[in-house]
């Protein structure tokens, strides 16, 4: 117990004087994570959008792969680009093995059809609540999307939020991919995973709060996504 | 966007051939046939279920027929994009009052200065020019209503199809409504409209048609329907004795 303590004692110090390596490994795991949030929702809000909209056969199939993808095992999905990205792979040439770039690039799969699904359904009850007016004035599926991702933009920041908190928290893919690199590749969640087996608490306990803190912040930002569209809503 | 550009070629007069509407095995709709003209003021009436509004959503292109054929002048090509719709609750975008005009003249191809112009003129001629940065859905019944219609003008319609407009307004957003419907009628767009308000349809009707259980029963002048319907069924749903 006395040993714990002590542990939560120098990860208070660590976070109240701003520690430099600690610092450091945040300022990675948000870029990281952010970088892949940012390309997910380029691919992934269009994407779930048109997936509400447009009719095709295997549309149904569609839908339920989507979901189904939302609980990808990360450790899948890094095994998948490790195999892209190693020397020897597709990608292997890129040299982006062992690099935020690659971690980035799992996060955007993982984070991908998340936000997609989430999307899929915000429009999706749009449109049933729109159909006959956006009907009325011509508007085909082609021009709805655009319309719908724009008239969901509240409930999609709560859609962009739940993707930051897959990929602010994930361990598996990263750890395989980035390889825990100090000053590379390290991220709050890796480092925590090998300063734990190393038996050095302090750095992962404060890496650890930092975690804590930003799901608490995320979903405080979710709250108040939430209010503001009620209010605007009607 | 001015009346004359859009009205020298007419899409109406529209005709309804033989029209039927099944939906669960159920006619809903059947052999309704009429010709609709322009410059005459349109008001369906008819009891709950008697396909009112099944009518306006099929003349609109909402619904596709079981049966039948919707015609509009020489096929008009594009004919729905000369028309707009107005429902009994007003579905607005996520919007401020003016974005939501200036949504619809988008959709027509406006350019921007011309939309500029053209919502402020018609957020005036609905009285919303003080609320028109005010979020759409948080705005009063009457006043959404109103948008509805302001939206529908701005896009200077042809024809302007509208689905019990009123029946969810208290009675001086009703009148306020009935106006701009009137104002509208009188800049040439024909009126196609569905109420169960009957001191309504006397106030804005030059003819009527006349429904019951998914069939056209009348097609007459306004006048000639209030003071003597030719059926029976009319006759007692303006006394207020047909119930079904």
């Amino acid at each position: 117990m006395d040993e714990f303590l002590a542990a939560f004692a120098s990860a208070l110090d660590l976070l109240t004087t701003l520690d430099a390596n600690l610092l450091e490994i945040v300022a990675l795991s948000l870029e990281v994570a952010l970088a892949g949030l940012a390309l997910g929702a380029v691919a992934g809000l269009p994407l779930g959008a048109a997936l509400a909209l447009f009719r095709f056969r295997g549309r149904g199939f569609a839908v339920i792969t989507l979901n189904a993808m939302m609980g990808l095992p990360p450790v899948v999905v890094g095994l998948v680009v490790y195999l892209l990205l190693s020397r020897s792979g597709p990608a292997g040439s890129l040299g982006w093995l062992f690099t935020a770039k690659a971690m980035v690039i799992a996060q955007f799969i993982l984070v991908t059809p998340i936000l997609a699904a989430l999307t899929r359904q915000v429009v999706e009850d749009l449109w049933e609540e729109y159909s006959d007016q956006l009907q009325s004035l011509g508007v085909g599926p082609a021009r709805a999307v655009p319309t719908l991702l724009w008239d969901g933009r509240y409930r999609l920041v709560t859609t962009l939020l739940a993707g930051f908190g897959r990929a602010i928290g994930e361990v598996g893919a990263v750890l395989i991919v980035g390889g825990n690199i100090a000053h590379v590749t390290r991220v709050m969640t890796t480092a925590i995973t090998l300063e734990t087996s190393k038996g050095d608490l302090s750095l992962a306990l404060a890496l650890g709060l930092v975690l804590l803190l930003l799901s608490l912040g995320v979903s405080a930002a979710a709250a108040a996504a939430r209010d503001l569209a009620a209010g605007l809503d009607g | 966007m001015t009346a004359a550009s859009t009205k020298s070629s007419s899409i109406l007069p529209l005709a309804f051939d033989s029209i039927g509407y099944a939906a669960a095995g159920r006619d809903l709709l059947s052999h309704v046939s009429f010709e609709l003209a322009a410059g005459v003021r349109t008001v369906i009436l008819g009891p709950n279920g008697a396909g009112k509004s099944l009518t306006l959503r099929i003349a609109h292109g909402l619904l596709t027929p079981t049966t039948g054929k919707v015609k509009w002048r020489g096929e008009a090509q594009g004919a729905q994009l000369r028309q707009a719709m107005v429902f009994e609750r007003a579905i607005l975008l996520r919007r401020s009052a003016e974005a939501n005009v200036d949504y619809a003249l988008r959709t027509r191809g406006v350019p921007r200065d011309a939309r500029r112009q053209r919502v402020a003129l018609a957020l005036e001629k609905t009285g919303l020019t003080a609320i028109a940065g005010r979020a759409a859905r948080v705005l009063s019944a009457g006043e959404q209503q109103r948008l509805a219609l302001a939206r529908a003008w701005a896009i200077d319609p042809q024809v302007l199809f509208l689905d019990e407009p009123t029946a969810a307004l208290d009675p001086a957003a009703t009148r306020a409504v009935e106006e701009l419907i009137l104002s509208i009628a009188s800049e040439g767009t024909k009126i196609v409209m569905t109420t169960h308000d009957l001191g309504q349809a006397r106030r804005i009707a030059d003819e009527v048609l006349f429904f019951c259980r998914g069939e056209l029963v009348e097609h007459t002048a306004a006048e000639a329907f209030f003071e003597k319907p030719a059926s029976d069924t009319a006759r007692a749903f303006i006394q207020g004795d047909l119930l079904w």
